[in-house]
């Protein structure tokens, strides 16, 4: 029993090790277990595929719908793999999954990575505005104003290549769409499935204009798959021929006149032309990154220091409530994530009528979750200095401040150095997690360089030494402080 | 002549313990007066009640004119307390050096940061002192460079930088080697001559019995067990060699009067 349940374990490992490592026709897996696997990521929201509210275990959504359809045909199960949208790509080529099927557009970018199926819809992009906001009727208009859209879309590409527009990117449509409801930006440009389904609704927002631009969502494959791609095309077309297709996107109010414009496409099966990009054009990008990451990192230090000096003056020398105060403040921020304190400032504090922009939401989250350390840190260093020495202090009529700032302090300095500097350079890597709360610093260029360009390796390493660049400086510095500092030794 | 310092009611909790009890005290201007007793039993805690370092729960402490009692708040009565520890200076066992000063910034940041003295007069005067403790070239060292009786010195010369009237000392030699407790002796003896009221907390009267003016055993809750007045010994300011042996003193000490 014991063995079997060992060799059991040990073949499905086998199994899962060889199944993610295997390159080559993708076809043959998914006829060999009877599985069609396809990464989609549920948090990227309705109508595609998402949870279903009134029962949290079903994925529900028009691709689920087009998936299973697909399935059927092919006599395979369809079965989804999470995974973040942005990574999508990265992970089929990985080999997570045979197909990628999530709102994927085709663009010449990517068909130099992977082949695309034939599209099964025809997408276009929707300007979304405040009720009461006449300002912007068409895209021109968007025009130096603050627009939201998701990474590593085509309505990204087309902000982009505007020029002169602010472009704000978010992790997924909901947040654009509150953002926008709260005025941190002007509009949201999106894929019009997204503008039908979460700006609709919603009585406070109205899509404004006629959608622009014309995309194609296909499934992505590898491209050592042509079988499974031949096999995926053939489906579609059974589905678009019978009418299937339209049933579907009938359910979820997403047919439009353009679809018809599909059947155009399953004739044709020409699938190259490969787009390289230079990674040297992302250097200037990299830099202005590096700089957010450096402004944030001072600035949540300088806050992180001046509130965790008071927390900790209000811990070792305020009365009961004080204390209070500061030892609860102290526990709820360290005892929970920095990223969880980010999304809730930024996000959930405008429930209170407090709207901070993101910049600020990132320096207050950021500088308050490291005062809390900082605070103990400061704690730690004091108590380390002999009692006799305040008692010294005071002997000769000092009052507790000055006996705190001329005669403890100067001394616990060099207990509090080497960990608020390591704390630092925390912080200062720590600032990569801002980009939740559409800061756009190193880390997220980097994401947002590499998801474009695929150079993830290449780009990874300019981003990594120009971390360190501008880490271990303060390193050498803090060691050059201490070593000044020899002479204040406590006996 | 009223009295220097007056101790009246004195009660000290530590916890639910009272280890200070109804102790009334008083000493003359000029006195030098040894406290002993064994260990444990709150003779430094006595001492610290008396410039307010231990604030106590019973009784009042009068030094001079002025006058503080049990309960009262360092931060509201800052005036007062100051004003007290300005009239009692302070020297403890383990000398209490700022570790990040000069010998001469620990004389001199007080008068400095407390007084508002000018740091020019303030070195001047700080000079003046270290030449008496016998330490003028050690100026600009940094205490960890130099031996616990020299560091001892440096604290006297620290508390007396204040100019108070009287100092408090908690077992000033009790840390050190005899050649260095005889440094010690020989600053509170040249120091006694000027009039300075000194209380000493020791363990070992016999190094000190040439200026004590008084003798007060501890017992337990700081009851005064026994209370002797000294003749002033009149013997050479320099000591005979074999005083360097304590035990040798403790034959010219008064016996323990218990």
């Amino acid at each position: 029993m014991k063995f079997s349940a060992f060799r059991f374990f040990f073949l499905s490992l086998l199994t899962l090790v060889a199944g993610f490592a295997h390159a080559g026709e993708a076809w043959d897996r998914v006829m060999k277990t009877g599985e069609l696997r396809y990464g989609t990521d549920p948090a990227g929201g309705a109508p595609y595929l998402f949870q279903d509210k009134h029962n949290p275990d079903r994925m529900i959504g028009f691709e689920v719908d087009l998936m299973e359809a697909i399935g059927k045909r092919l006599g395979v199960t369809a079965k989804p793999v999470a995974i973040d949208w942005d990574q999508l790509v990265p992970a089929l080529m990985r080999g997570d999954f045979d197909i990628a099927l999530n709102g994927l557009e085709v663009t010449d970018e990517r068909k130099g990575m992977i082949s695309f199926s034939h599209p099964y819809y025809i997408f276009s992009q929707q300007i979304t505005v405040r009720q009461d906001d006449a300002r912007v009727k068409k895209f021109e208009d968007l025009r130096g104003r603050r627009v939201g859209t998701m990474a590593a879309t085509l309505a990204k590409d087309m902000l982009e290549e505007h020029g002169q527009i602010k472009i704000v990117t978010y992790p997924g449509p909901i947040e654009i769409y509150g953002d926008l409801e709260l005025g941190r930006i002007d509009a949201a440009f999106l894929d019009t499935p997204m503008a039908a389904f979460y700006a609709g609704p919603k009585p406070s927002l109205k899509n404004v204009g006629e959608p622009v631009g014309e995309g194609l969502y296909a499934a992505g494959l590898r491209k050592d798959s042509p079988i499974l791609r031949d096999k995926l095309n053939a489906a579609l077309k059974k589905l678009y021929s019978l009418g299937e297709l339209k049933k579907i996107y009938d359910k979820w109010d997403l047919w439009t006149q353009n679809q018809e414009k599909l059947s155009g496409f399953f004739n044709d099966s020409a699938q190259t032309g490969a787009a390289e990009v230079s990674i040297l054009k992302f250097i200037p990008l990299l830099l202005q990154g590096a700089s957010v990451t450096i402004a944030i990192s001072v600035l949540a230090m300088a806050l992180a220091v001046g509130a965790g000096f008071a927390l900790c003056v209000a811990k070792l020398y305020g009365n009961k409530f004080l204390r209070f105060l500061s030892h609860a403040a102290v526990e709820i921020i360290r005892g929970t994530p920095l990223l969880l304190q980010l999304y809730v400032i930024y996000y959930g504090l405008p429930t209170l009528g407090i709207k901070l922009n993101a910049f600020v939401a990132a320096v207050l989250g950021i500088g308050l979750n490291y005062a809390a350390c900082e605070s103990e840190i400061y704690r730690a260093g004091i108590l380390s200095v002999p009692k006799g020495q305040d008692e010294a202090a005071r002997s000769i009529g000092m009052s507790a401040r000055q006996s705190l700032f001329h005669i403890i302090l100067p001394q616990a300095f060099r207990v509090i150095l080497p960990p608020s500097t390591n704390d630092f350079i925390a912080l200062f890597k720590d600032t990569s997690l801002v980009s939740v709360i559409t800061v756009v610093e190193l880390t997220k260029v980097y994401n947002q360089a590499a998801l474009s360009s695929l150079h993830f390796l290449e780009l990874g390493f300019i981003t990594a030494a120009l971390y360190f660049a501008m880490s271990y400086p303060l390193a050498i510095w803090s060691r050059r402080l201490e070593a000044n500092r020899q002479h204040a030794i406590i006996y | 002549m009223p009295s220097f310092i007056e101790v009246r009611d004195l009660g000290k909790k530590f916890n639910s313990t009272w280890i200070i009890k109804n102790l009334n005290l008083s000493f003359d201007e000029g006195e030098i007066a040894i406290i002993q007793g064994s260990s444990g039993i709150g003779k430094s805690t006595f001492l610290r009640c008396l410039c307010y370092l231990t604030p106590f729960e019973k009784g009042r402490v009068r030094v001079g004119s002025i006058e503080i009692e049990a309960g009262m708040n360092e931060r509201k009565h800052h005036q007062t307390i100051l004003a007290l520890r300005q009239q009692l200076g302070f020297v403890f066992q383990s000398f209490n050096l700022f570790g990040h000063l000069t010998v001469l910034q620990n004389i001199t940041i007080g008068p400095i940061k407390v007084w508002g003295v000018t740091p020019h007069k303030a070195e001047r005067e700080a000079k003046a002192l270290l030449r008496r403790v016998g330490l003028k070239n050690k100026a600009e060292e940094h205490p960890r460079s130099l031996s616990g009786g020299q560091q001892q010195r440096v604290a006297i010369a620290r508390a007396l930088a204040l100019r108070p009237k009287g100092i408090l000392f908690d077992e000033p030699t009790s840390n050190l080697d005899p050649a260095m407790k005889q440094e010690i002796v020989e600053v509170i003896e040249d120091f006694a001559n000027d009039g300075l009221t000194m209380l000493i907390v020791t363990h070992e009267p016999a190094f000190l019995r040439r200026v004590a003016t008084r003798l007060i055993e501890f017992g337990s809750q700081c009851s005064v067990v026994s209370e002797n007045a000294l003749p002033k010994l009149l013997l050479p300011a320099s000591p005979p060699a074999d005083n360097q042996n304590p035990d040798a003193l403790a034959a010219l000490t008064v016996s323990s009067p218990n």
